[in-house]
């Protein structure tokens, strides 16, 4: 049989516009935690030995080869790469047993990493997020054009990640790319 | 205005959406004998107040938490915000 590759959100090409280069990141698994009731204490200790700590709120734990960030109360996501982890829910629903429900969403979000000089300057266009406030591992979830998403400040200075719905991933790349082009 | 979310700090408005009283957290009995009463007061009648106001907030764009907001319809000064779900526990719900 023919060896298959997974099909893109988008399959845009990476993108440089004047020093900021949007590029989709298709190598992204994710699967989000949500603790069951009264079960906060046996998830943490779960995420834990997965992350090495539990992500505090509005933070992510940029760990490998599993990393994970704060979604809301009781509620975390996690990611790890696509080419070793691509049942990560299944993975972590036999970490977690009865202690959450495992969501899979590598097929709910498309990723887009934001990088260069000029990124805070397109980011402060396109959302409501601090963004110079902002320290490596530091998550918000806002809106880009019309459309939720999460905002995460990785570990280089320059380098955002932008996790958006992956049915509206056209919708968010015209987006940084109109942004990208007003700061460049 | 900006809403004080008690877990992830000062946020705009604009990423919450109203959703009304926040006496409808309080769902009458279905069993008691005078729950269509109950419930006739619960879908249909609204106090207006002009002044302080307990309501709920949703935040949508946000962390995806329930609040319960003490807001002053007259100023929009915001004088208290908890997460609904304290709020109910605190009512010994869980």
């Amino acid at each position: 049989m023919d060896r298959l590759t997974p099909v893109p959100a988008l399959g845009a090409g990476t993108q440089t516009i004047g020093s900021v280069t949007i590029a989709e990141n298709s190598g992204v698994a994710l699967a989000s935690v949500a603790a069951r009731r009264g079960q906060s204490d046996a998830c943490g200790k779960v995420l834990k030995s997965i992350l090495g700590d539990v992500p505090a709120v509005g933070k992510a734990i940029l760990h490998d080869p599993e990393a994970g960030f704060w979604m809301g109360p009781d509620q975390w996501m996690i990611g790890a790469p696509m080419a070793s982890h691509e049942d990560i829910a299944d993975q972590l629903k036999a970490s977690f047993g009865d202690a959450a429900s495992i969501t899979e969403q590598s097929g709910a979000w498309v990723v887009f990493d934001v990088t260069g000089a000029k990124m805070p300057d397109m980011c402060e266009i396109l959302c409501n997020v601090p963004i110079r406030k902002m320290v490596a591992g530091d998550v918000q979830r806002t809106m880009i054009h019309q459309l939720g998403c999460f905002v995460i400040r990785r570990a280089a200075d320059d380098h955002i990640r932008i996790l958006g719905p992956r049915a509206s991933a056209g919708t968010l790349h015209h987006a940084l790319v109109t942004a990208a082009k007003s700061v460049a | 205005m900006i809403i004080n979310h008690p877990l992830l700090g000062p946020r705009d408005s604009a990423e919450f959406t109203y959703m009304g009283d926040a006496r409808l957290m309080d769902r009458p009995d279905p069993d008691a004998p005078d729950a269509a009463a109950a419930f006739y007061d619960y879908a249909y009648l609204r106090d207006n107040p002009a002044g302080w106001h307990r309501e709920l907030w949703f935040h949508e764009a946000g962390d995806r938490s329930w609040l319960v907001v003490t807001r002053n319809t007259v100023t929009h000064e915001i004088s208290a915000v908890e997460l609904a779900s304290d709020v109910a526990r605190a009512q010994g719900r869980t």
